[in-house]
This record gives C-alpha cells, structure tokens and sequence, in this order.
C-alpha cells in the first residue's frame, strides 16, 4: 500500500523529514523554519569522538533534538519509540503504515545503499520517512535525495539496527497532535535564544570559542601529528561542514533563510539585516573549506598555510560573536 | 552565496543549497558537486584504501589476522567492530593476533563473517 505523501527534496534529513511530515499534515513549515526553531545551530569540537579515524567537529545540535525542540515550542505531540528487538520494531512501523500514518525513522548511513560509497560512513544519525509498503518492499522518502526510493525489508532492518555511537535501535517518531493552529512567533524567539547561548557559551570547545580553539588547533597540528594527519584532520572540518545536508557553509545559510523568514513573522527589520550578515559568514565559511582542500589537494608542507587558515577561523569567529549579539539583542 | 554562485561541478551526488537570488530572497538551489568538498571526501576513501592495503600485508607478513582487514576495508574501527560483533573491545584486539585468531571457535568466527557479509572460508582464505 502506498499513502499520499509528497516527497520535497530538503538539504538536511533531520528537519526535511519533520518539514515533510508538517507538511503532510497539512501545516506548511520550511525547512530552514524547523532548523531555526529547534535551535539546530553550533558549533563543537568533539575531541574524544573519533569519526573515520579524525575528532570530530559539529555544526549542528544533537540528532533528534532539532524535532524535539521544534515539537515542543509550536506545541505538537510527537510519539517516539526505540526497540531491542528488530522484528518488534518492524511490526510497529507495518502498524503505523495500515493507520495510514507515515513515520520518521532514524537510520545509519554505512548500509544505505542507494547513496554513493563515499558517504557511506559508520555514521548514525540520518533520517528518513517511509510512507508505504509495496511487495514487501518499503517506500522510502529520503529527504536529501532528489526524489523517492525502495528498500527490501532486510535492507531497512540493517539500517535500524546500525550499531556504534547514536546506534538507532530503531528508532521510530511522527507527530501524534496538533494544536489547532502554529504559533511561530514565542516559537522563533525560543529558537534564537537558544541558538545565541550555544554560539555564546562558556565552554572552551562551543560556539565562538570553539571556533577559537580549532583554529589554535589547526595551528600546531602539522609540528604534532604531522602532515598527513593535520590534513586528514582539516579535510574532517571540510567534510563535516560541507557534509549532505548542511545546506552549505556548515548550515550558515539555512539559518539565514530562517532569519529572513522570521523577519516576515515577526515584523522585525534587524532580523532581515542579520540574514545579509549570516550570508556573508557563510561565504567566508565556503572560502575557508576552498583554502583547506588547497592544503591537503597539494600536500604543501609550508606551516603558513595551516596559519593562514587559522587565521580565517579566527575572523570568523569575531563576526559571529558580534552577529549573536546583535541577534540577541534583536528579539529582546 | 547567490544563486548564480551555486556550485556545479562534478560529483556522485546532488544536494540542495540554500542561495539568495537576484531580489536578495533566499531560495533553494541544486548544486551538482562542489570541488573542495569532493577533494575532502577523495582523501578520505583513498585513505581508508591505504589502511586496508596495510593491513592487508600485515595479514600475508602474519602480524595480524584477516579480522583486522576486514575491519579496515568496513570503515570501521575496535569501537564499531565490537558493538556489531557483540564482543568486547579488548576481546576483538585479542583477535587480531594471528595465534589467537587460529584458535577461534566457529561460533566467534561465525559471528564476525556474518558482520562482513562474507562466508567463514573467506573469512580464513585471506592468509593464503
């Protein structure tokens, strides 16, 4: 059986899933409005979190927090259910889909086959939607493809049941609530608020400071790991920030389009000047990642080059303490 | 980045960028690939191609055992090996070991062919 479900092609999975699902349900909520509310901007280093063999380096809040946070502050009930068993699992979401009920599933990437091998990584948060069951086989709608795909029942079962860090354990979700009509406005400020104190903390390793300390990072990695590693390592910042689904400039523009968007809702002018501002620190993230695979595309071993990279970071982490700032200023 | 700017050069993989258009509205475009990003993800299979090789010698040179190859050419690593497997980290370094790996059970062997997709004679063969 396949239910009625349109498939819109999102830059991340996460919030593309939960604007498809709003959508379905007759509520029209981009994209860049789910990202913006559920806080889902940042930036961490995560030293003791070894992806491929290099630390990692996020852009975005913990998987599954983005619709958490999203749910609560436009008031949905949202219903979400993990398993120790896989053939519970699958009988729950079969449940789901005879209710006429297309559902969020939490998978890992390294078993999905219909991506290309390069993005195949033991990573463990990506997200789709499965709207229908045909011959056995599951309709899958995932958001960062262009249009809809097919997974046999073994193949959807291996991904549930990834294993490692964020193991999924088949992790099931989909609103179960709706109020009767959306309120953005509290909505959107929660989000901000949020998204300022992450972006402003006092952790050496978040927001702006984070920025920092990866840059002075960056900086000795070629005298203490070598150059093979610092490469490896800065093509990790490349890849996590260009990664599927960031939208480009490690999710510096999604949030710009939601700043623009709530501008609009809000009837606030600032905002629609910060989302000028957003955009341009976004392209400074662009010229960042275009330097850094310079460096490991010609294997230059000068230390200056790290330096100068480092340097980019350290500008960018300068405007973006002054844009949050103004930005929590702006909706106070 | 204006729309206009939006990268199109070649890759395996469409995504969806965020771009300002000409009136300075945020709109959704396509972008087939872009050059840094693709370098960065080059790298990254190429190394994991290198460590595979490795230990693909160190396997004929008889200083670790096929689980370790196998493993590299997965993209995993003992963390990730161990919680599909179901054995301990400790237990599946233990196993790297050659004289260790001889004397596996069928069970145990069983168990890591089954996360490799490959039957227990391939799992073996390796070291011919």
């Amino acid at each position: 059986m396949e239910l009625s479900f349109t498939h819109h092609q999102a830059a991340h999975c996460e919030n593309g899933v939960v604007s498809n699902l709003m959508k379905h349900n007759g509520f029209e909520v981009s994209e860049p409005m789910v990202f913006g509310i559920g806080g889902g901007l940042i930036f961490l280093y995560i030293p003791f979190l070894m992806v491929n063999h290099a630390p990692s380096f996020t852009y975005r809040i913990m998987p599954g927090h983005i619709f958490k946070n999203f749910a609560k502050r436009v008031g949905i009930k949202i219903k979400r259910e993990k398993f120790k068993n896989p053939k519970q699992a699958q009988v729950r979401l079969d449940e789901n889909l005879q209710n006429n009920n297309p559902v969020g599933l939490q998978v890992g990437v390294f078993n999905l086959i219909y991506f290309p091998d390069e993005f195949r990584f033991h990573f463990n948060a990506h997200n789709l939607v499965v709207y229908g069951k045909e011959g056995g086989n599951y309709l899958i709608s995932d958001p960062v493809m262009e249009s809809v795909t097919s997974l046999t029942e073994k193949e959807l079962e291996k991904v549930r049941f990834a294993k490692g860090v964020f193991a999924p354990k088949g992790h099931i979700y989909y609103p179960t609530g709706f109020p009767e009509e959306l309120k953005l406005e509290t909505a959107i400020v929660k989000g901000i608020k949020q998204v300022c104190n992450q972006m402003l903390g006092v952790l050496p390793v978040l927001g702006v400071r984070g920025i920092r300390y990866t840059a002075n990072l960056i900086r000795k990695w070629p005298e203490k790991k070598g150059i093979k590693k610092a490469n490896h390592y800065l093509g990790q910042i490349v890849r996590m920030q260009e990664e599927i689904g960031t939208g480009g400039g490690g999710f510096r523009y999604i949030y710009a389009a939601f700043l623009q968007e709530s501008s609009k809702v809000l009837n606030n002018e600032k905002l629609a000047e910060l989302s000028k501002e957003m955009t341009v620190i976004g392209d400074m993230w662009r010229d960042f990642a275009l330097d850094a695979s310079r460096i490991y595309k010609n294997r230059s071993s000068k230390d200056d080059v790290y330096n100068d990279v480092a340097d980019q970071l350290l500008i960018i982490a300068d405007k973006e303490e002054k844009i949050f700032k103004k930005l929590k200023k702006a909706i106070a | 980045m204006k729309k206009s700017e939006v990268p199109q050069d070649k890759s395996n993989f469409k995504d969806l960028y965020y771009a300002v258009d000409d009136e300075g509205n945020y709109v959704t475009a396509t972008s087939s690939g872009w050059d840094p990003k693709k370098i960065a993800l080059d790298n990254a299979m190429r190394d994991i191609g290198e460590r595979t090789e490795k230990a693909r010698i160190r396997v004929v040179e008889g200083k670790t055992s096929p689980i370790e190859y196998f493993m590299e050419m997965h993209k995993m690593d003992p963390n990730i090996l161990s919680s599909y497997v179901g054995i301990w980290k400790w237990r599946v370094k233990r196993h790297f070991k050659p004289s260790i790996f001889r004397k596996l059970s069928l069970i145990t062997l069983k168990k890591y062919a089954d996360v490799f997709d490959v039957s227990i004679d391939q799992l073996k063969s390796i070291t011919k």
